[in-house]
Formats: structure tokens, sequence, C-alpha cells
């Protein structure tokens, strides 16, 4: 076994740990939104997909990494906007609407 | 290591602590927006590191920059049209649509890995990691796409298995190490195509049997799966970010699939078996046909309501799917605004993904607070005028409580100990566990059949007549 690959399972396995730790006192109101922010970390193979298409030059290997790239760029965009949509509406209690008026009948919003 | 690529790897490490931080901030309603954003500002630093490593490195083509923006142009927009229209009721199939990219952007990375190392050779660090990444993230590739489909109503949520299932599942999962083995002994791009397509097809048939009911777990597997994939991606190319990150998605994950397996008293590998062997959209009886079930109209339930002094509302996945979420809390301020205490009662596996009702109801303005947790809140029915049950079934069934039926063990709201009750359902047709909700028949059940986006616009108008 490489020291390299040691090196990243000792560094998998701790952030397994601090995972475990920070996210086990995420509140059931917030699961959802833990998730969707979840689902935008691992947003991150998108490092991935661009140093696949930094590096190869066959046309097999530029197919992976367009599709890999829209793949990780849809999860990382969407992900973000719609955590940060779903978040700003958890209210402690009924404000003043921070929307316009208009979106917020776009959206559906009670006046 | 060079002082270039040191740099790097220690800026990944801050982005990671980005992630670290964003998630921590989740722990509370008021901070959870600022950790979206420290989670953001994470992924931006990392993609830009990752740019200034290309540039440095100076080897890609212009060819490879166009593929890169262009995908990313394409999946960005793919992904923010999607962020922005989706309705709160939709947010599951979303979710899992963003586990199966995620998924299957993973698998592509150590796909392309494995291509390029076949031909110069077998590196052995990486290529247990590489198989790792291939299976699992085409699992969740083909999984979170039929539990979409399910979600979506597109393919049936009722559980569809066959004889010989299981016997399939195990023949695709030998396929696949089988073929991984091969992959690892000898570089071989046949052996990677079908261990590809025996992890497709493993995913497809693993979720394919499991019902609606079942998605919370569903999906929080899947999530888990997606980060563990991204994890091994991070293996493959030697990059710390992904390791962090996806180890704390599969975290995450694995947190939310036991807290959910939990809540319904079942193991995992009993929901991935297959559910309890019915749909939850059973062909339903008619209307009032149970023995010693109680009904009820508008201007009745409206009295109870109204004149109580503390009412407890129970949503189920049946708010989510009339998409009633705005008139239970306009019925709910008219209550407030006449001087009743009106709080909620959430299951965990209310919906059909974690958080779900708690997600809709916020979009309908209702205060977090007073969203309660089931064990803060079972305390509290003893005191309630009136328990308000819309489109939640098995969650509020007594027979829990007893040994020997389908729903055993499970913990439930205790919505019984109420002072009165009102189911709000469509019809007497049974939950996804397929037996008789005892709740119904009690004594102090009242049972209003309608949609419960209908029964809630009358009652509130109902009330609004009556105190007004």
């Amino acid at each position: 076994m490489s020291t390299a690959l040691l090196t990243d399972l000792v560094i998998f396995v701790l952030s397994l740990w601090v995972g475990f730790e920070v996210i086990s006192k995420v509140p059931a109101t917030l699961h959802t939104p833990l998730m969707s922010a979840a689902n935008s970390i691992h947003g991150i193979v998108l490092v991935g997909a661009m140093l696949i298409a930094a590096t190869t030059n066959s046309w097999v290997g530029y197919l992976i990494a367009f599709l890999a790239a829209v793949f990780a760029s849809a999860n990382v965009v969407g992900g973000y906007a719609v955590t940060g949509r779903m978040l700003k509406m958890f209210r402690k209690r009924p404000s003043a609407p921070a929307v316009p008026a208009s979106a917020a009948a776009q959206d559906g919003h009670r006046p | 290591m060079s002082g270039f690529s040191f740099g790097t790897q220690l800026i990944y490490v801050l982005a990671a602590s980005c992630f670290v931080l964003g998630l921590h901030l989740m722990n509370n309603p008021a901070t959870a927006r600022r950790g979206n954003q420290f989670s953001t500002a994470g992924m931006v630093i990392a993609v830009a590191t990752t740019i200034a490593l290309i540039v440095h490195a100076g080897v890609i083509s212009t060819t490879g920059w166009l593929v890169m923006l262009v995908g990313a142009l394409i999946g960005g927009s793919l992904g923010l049209f999607a962020a922005r229209k989706v309705q709160m009721t939709a947010m599951p199939q979303l979710v899992s649509m963003f586990n199966a990219v995620g998924g299957g952007a993973a698998a592509l990375v150590a796909i392309h890995d494995y291509i390029t190392v076949a031909v110069i050779g077998v590196a052995e660090s990486t290529t247990i990691t590489t198989l790792l990444d291939v299976i699992i993230g085409s699992v969740t590739f083909s999984g979170s796409i039929i539990a979409a489909g399910k979600l979506q109503g597109l393919i049936t949520s009722a559980p569809v298995t066959f004889p010989g299932a299981r016997v399939v599942n195990l023949l695709l999962a030998a396929a696949a190490v089988a073929g991984g083995g091969y992959m690892i002994s000898t570089p071989s791009l046949p052996a990677l195509w079908v261990v590809i397509a025996a992890s497709l097809v493993f995913g497809v048939a693993m979720v394919m049997p499991i019902g609606g009911a079942d998605m919370p777990v569903v999906i929080s597997l899947l999530n888990a799966l997606t980060g563990t994939a991204v994890a091994m991606a991070g293996f493959v190319i030697g990059n710390w970010a992904l390791i962090i990150a996806g180890a704390l998605v599969g975290a995450s994950g694995g947190i939310l699939t036991k807290l959910m397996a939990d809540a319904m008293n079942r193991s995992i590998g009993n929901i991935i078996v297959g559910g309890f062997g019915t749909g939850d959209t059973v062909a339903a009886a008619l209307p009032g046909a149970g023995a010693g079930v109680r009904a009820i109209a508008a201007d009745d339930a409206a009295i109870q309501l109204a004149y109580a002094s503390k009412v407890i509302i129970v949503p189920g996945y049946g708010l989510a799917a009339a998409q009633a979420q705005h008139e239970v809390a306009e019925l709910a301020d008219e209550l407030e605004s006449h001087g009743v205490d009106v709080s909620y009662a959430i299951h965990p596996v209310a919906g059909r993904m974690p958080g779900h009702m708690n997600v809709l109801l916020a979009e309908a303005n209702v205060p977090y607070p007073l969203l309660k947790e089931m064990d803060d809140v079972n305390p509290e029915f003893a005191r309630t005028d009136v328990a308000l049950v819309i489109g939640a079934n098995d969650v509020t069934n007594p027979a829990a409580r007893r040994a020997g039926t389908a729903i055993s063990g499970m913990p439930i709201l205790d919505v019984d100990q109420a002072k009165s009750i009102i189911v709000i359902k469509r019809s007497m047709g049974h939950g996804y566990a397929g037996i008789d909700n005892e709740l119904y028949t009690n004594p102090k059940t009242s049972m209003y059949f309608a949609d419960a986006k209908t029964a809630l616009t009358e009652l509130t108008s109902a009330v609004k007549t009556l105190v007004g």
C-alpha cells in the first residue's frame, strides 16, 4: 500500500467522523435543506470533470469530460440555488414580506 | 511535491473546511443561510484553484477548454432552471436527480481514469477505488433516476417485483464483482463495460421494488452512495477536496438513512428487499364504508376547531400530494387570530423525503418554531382539544403499539390521546402498510372525506363565517 493511498484513507475516515459529528446535530426541520446542501457539496466532483478535460486528448476522453462537466455543474449550480431558495423560506416569526409583491404572487405566497 | 501543487492542496483543504463549517451552521435555521453561503464560497474556491492548476500545468488543449466551458454552461443553466422552477412538493424528485448526476459524474471520472491507465498498465493503488467508484457511481446514477421517476409518477410508486428478482440481483452483483476482479488483474475494457452495465441494471433492480412511503429512506441512502462515489473519485484522481466532501456527504446521507429507517422501525435491508407488498395508492373503499366510522361536515368540524383552545395539525403525504400547504397555513392563521393555539406535529418520515413537510410549511410562511418533532409533541396531545390529521395515515395508527401488526413497533404520533380528532382524508383507503387505521374507528374521531385542498378551503371559510 502506497503512502499516498494511506494518507487518502486517513483523510477519508476522519472526514466521515467529522461528518457524523457535525450532522447528527441538525434538527429535523432542516433535513431537506441539509440533504440539498449535501447534494451541492458532492458537486465538487466538478473538479474531477475539469481535470479530465485538462488532461485528455482523445475524443472518448472529451466526450466523458463533457458529460461529466454537464452532470457536475448541474449538480453544483442547481444544488446551491435550490438550497438557498429553501432556506430563505424558513422564518422564526411571520415577518413583513421580504419578497416584492409580484414575486410573492408568482411564488404563491400568501399576502 | 512542488511548491505550487503543495499550495493548491492546501487551498483545497481550505475549501473543504468551508464545507464542514457550512454543514455545521445548518444546526440552526437562523444560521443555515450563512452555512449555505460558506459552502458556496468553498465551492468557488475549489473551482478557481482547479482553473489555476490547469493553467499552471499548461497541457490543456483548446478543445479541452471548450468542452469544459460548454459543458459547464449547459449543465449550470439546466441546474439553475430546475432549481428556480421546482415546486416545493417536487423537491424529492429534484434531490434525487442531483444524486443521479453527481453519482454519474463520479463514475465518469473513474471510467476515464481506467480507460487511460488500461492503455499504459494498471497502477495498483488506484484500481480498487476506481472499481468502487464505477460500481457505486453507476448504481447511484440509475437508481436515482428510477427513484425520481417514481416520485414524479412516471413510474408506478408501488413496489415492482417479479419472481426470482432476488436471484437476478445476486447474479448482477456477482457479475459486477467478477468483472471488477478481472478488471484489476488484467487491464481490460470489455470487463469495464460489463461492470458498468451490471451496476446500472443493479441500480434499477434495487429501487424498483421499493414503494412510495419508503422513499425517505431510499433518497437518503442514494445520497450517501453519491457521497461515497465522489470520495472514491477523489482517491482516483488524488484530490483531497473530493475525498473530504464525499465523506461528509456520505456521513450525512448515512445518518439520515438511519434516522428514517428507525422512524419506521424497519431495517434498511428490509426496505431494500421490498415494501409491505402493497402500493400506497390502494384502491379505496367507499367513503364511510368502515364500521363505526363517523363522518363530519365542514360546519361541524369548523365549530370544533374554532372553539378549541389548543389544536395540533398532523400533516402527511396527502397534504403534499394535494399541494395544500398554503390552505393549511391559512386555516391556522384564521384560528390563531381567534386565539386558538395552533402547532404542527411532524413525523420524521411524513412525506417523501426527510424534512419534506417542514419545507412545504415553510413555503407557506409557517414559522418553524411551530413545527414540533415527534418526541417533543407527543406529550402535548393529551392537552390538545382537536388533533387535525391531514393526509397522514400509518404514522397515526395506534396499532403500532401492539405486537403482531405490519407496523408494530413503529414510533407514531399519539394523536389518539387528543380530546377529539378530525381526519381529513379522501376515502377509507389504506396507507402504505395496507392495514386498517384504528384511529378512524376511535369514538373520538370524526372523518372529513374530501381532498385536502378542498377540505381546508371549506374549513377556513366555515370558521370565518362562524366567528368572523
